[in-house]
């Protein structure tokens, strides 16, 4: 069997991948900085918010997570217009992208907070330091040295799952890879373009996340944050 | 002609929710063989073998599943090999599923102390004894947790197959749509479901780890 890759036709699109690409940067981004605002709020609600409010946040945490991406886009586009809210495909798209992180996120941001022991937060009163400054560099700046491999991972599967949003037509790389392939026909090296671009939008992302944290902890250095202790589980007994 | 959604509708979406539980098992069995010998693989192999393996995974996991689907299914069907949606999805989700098993228990193998190696070797164990009886089974208990975990997303994941016309819970949910015009009672339905299915995994999933809940106890 002969097949001939002809990626000619497909890189003469150039312009329309590239458009693609940025409406993808523009939608993750987007979507992880209101994700990430919701995910932090909800997070702090969870375990410092005022106890009616404590199950609320925890129903939308396990609603989300428990929940395929896509079928939370069709509820929000099409689900929602028939309760009086109309929304455009990428403001849906948008939306459900930054509920799913918000969920998501909120898990990681709670087990940062509770990684930080209270006996710190009293140190840092004892020396001085006002409200602010305990928060800032006692509570989140370690809290978040702690959680930002996970984070970051999180943010990467944000950053691939919003090809999803093709799906409602939101403006992105993956609609922008299928119209391309609907065009010229050449669906196998549409598809590897897409793919290849992906993978550099992939490492492109973490290269920044790896300069944020860079700078984010210029002054934490590893050792001030303890990491909690693995937990061993114990090996069940045989019952005799 | 559009019929109203209700009851009747129920045994539509259940038969796409045995698909999904289909392709999931399907999806889990296959990533589980191919996981393990790629774990194995990446921690016990040969260099030139372990980078393979790396790269494997790394590029998987920084390609969207989506993109897979439409490569496995678009892709190779104008290369000849023609696949149905069902193999196609089971192709894709397998080679996804590998990817991220394989990088799991890599790191459940890894946390395993030296030590434990070294001990099997002062008894004189072979290479096959030493994982048999001394590595694995304790890599098997942390690796619990997280493979329930990952389970989750596997499930959520057969989703996806929607979008290439693989009748499962969320197509099913998609035509249902198309049939009544009712599609928030439909997707709410739908997620229904898929909840019932995740939520109980996703709390083994927690409770295998001792996450929170354990850490809550101790606070």
């Amino acid at each position: 069997m002969a097949y001939e890759m002809h990626f000619g036709p497909v890189l003469a699109r150039a312009p329309e991948f590239v458009n693609g690409a940025t409406n993808t940067i523009l939608l993750s981004g987007q979507g992880i900085a209101i994700g990430l605002t919701l995910g932090l709020a909800v997070a702090i609600l969870r375990v410092d918010g005022p106890k009616p409010i404590r199950p609320l946040v925890a129903t939308y945490v396990e609603v989300f997570r428990n929940t395929p991406l896509l079928v939370q886009v069709f509820l929000i586009f099409f689900g929602l217009p028939y309760i009086g809210l109309r929304l455009s495909a990428n403001a849906a798209a948008v939306i459900a992208i930054s509920f799913n992180l918000g969920a998501y996120s909120a898990e990681i941001f709670r087990a940062g907070l509770l990684a930080i022991p209270r006996a710190q937060i009293e140190a840092g009163l004892a020396l001085g330091m006002s409200r602010v400054q305990v928060i800032r560099h006692v509570v989140i700046v370690p809290a978040l040295r702690v959680i930002f491999p996970a984070l970051t991972g999180q943010l990467t599967l944000t950053l691939l799952g919003s090809s999803i949003v093709s799906a409602i037509s939101a403006q992105e790389l993956t609609l922008a890879a299928s119209k391309v392939e609907s065009l010229t026909f050449r669906s196998l090296e549409t598809f590897l373009v897409a793919a290849v671009l992906y993978i550099s939008l992939t490492f492109l992302f973490r290269f920044v996340y790896w300069l944020i944290s860079l700078w984010l902890f210029r002054r934490t250095p590893a050792e001030a944050v303890r990491l909690p202790e693995p937990k061993f589980v114990e090996p069940r007994r045989a019952e005799a | 002609m559009i019929q109203s959604y209700g009851w009747s509708s129920l045994p539509f979406l259940l038969n796409g929710a045995m698909w999904t539980a289909a392709l999931s098992v399907m999806t889990f069995i296959g990533g589980g063989v191919f996981g393990l010998i790629f774990a194995l693989l990446r921690v016990l192999g040969p260099k030139p073998v372990k980078y393979a393996v790396v790269v494997y995974i790394e590029l998987v996991q920084a390609t969207p599943l989506l993109i897979v689907l439409f490569l496995a299914y678009y892709g190779l069907s104008f290369m000849g090999f023609y696949f149905s949606p069902l193999v196609a999805a089971a192709i894709s989700l397998t080679l996804y599923a590998t990817a991220f098993l394989a990088d799991i228990w890599r790191g459940c193998i890894e946390a395993i102390p030296k030590q434990q190696w070294e001990a099997a070797d002062a008894l004189a164990m072979t290479g096959t004894q030493k994982l048999r009886w001394v590595i694995l089974p304790q890599a098997f208990r942390i690796a619990l947790g997280p493979t329930v975990g990952f389970m989750v997303q596997i499930v959520k994941n057969t989703s996806v197959t929607a979008l290439i016309s693989f009748v499962e819970l969320t197509r099913a949910g998609q035509l249902l749509n198309n049939m009544t015009f009712q599609p928030f009672e439909v997707f709410l339905t739908v997620a229904a479901m898929y909840f019932i299915v995740c939520y109980p995994l996703s709390w083994y999933s927690e409770y295998l780890k001792g996450g929170p809940r354990a850490r809550r106890a101790t606070r």
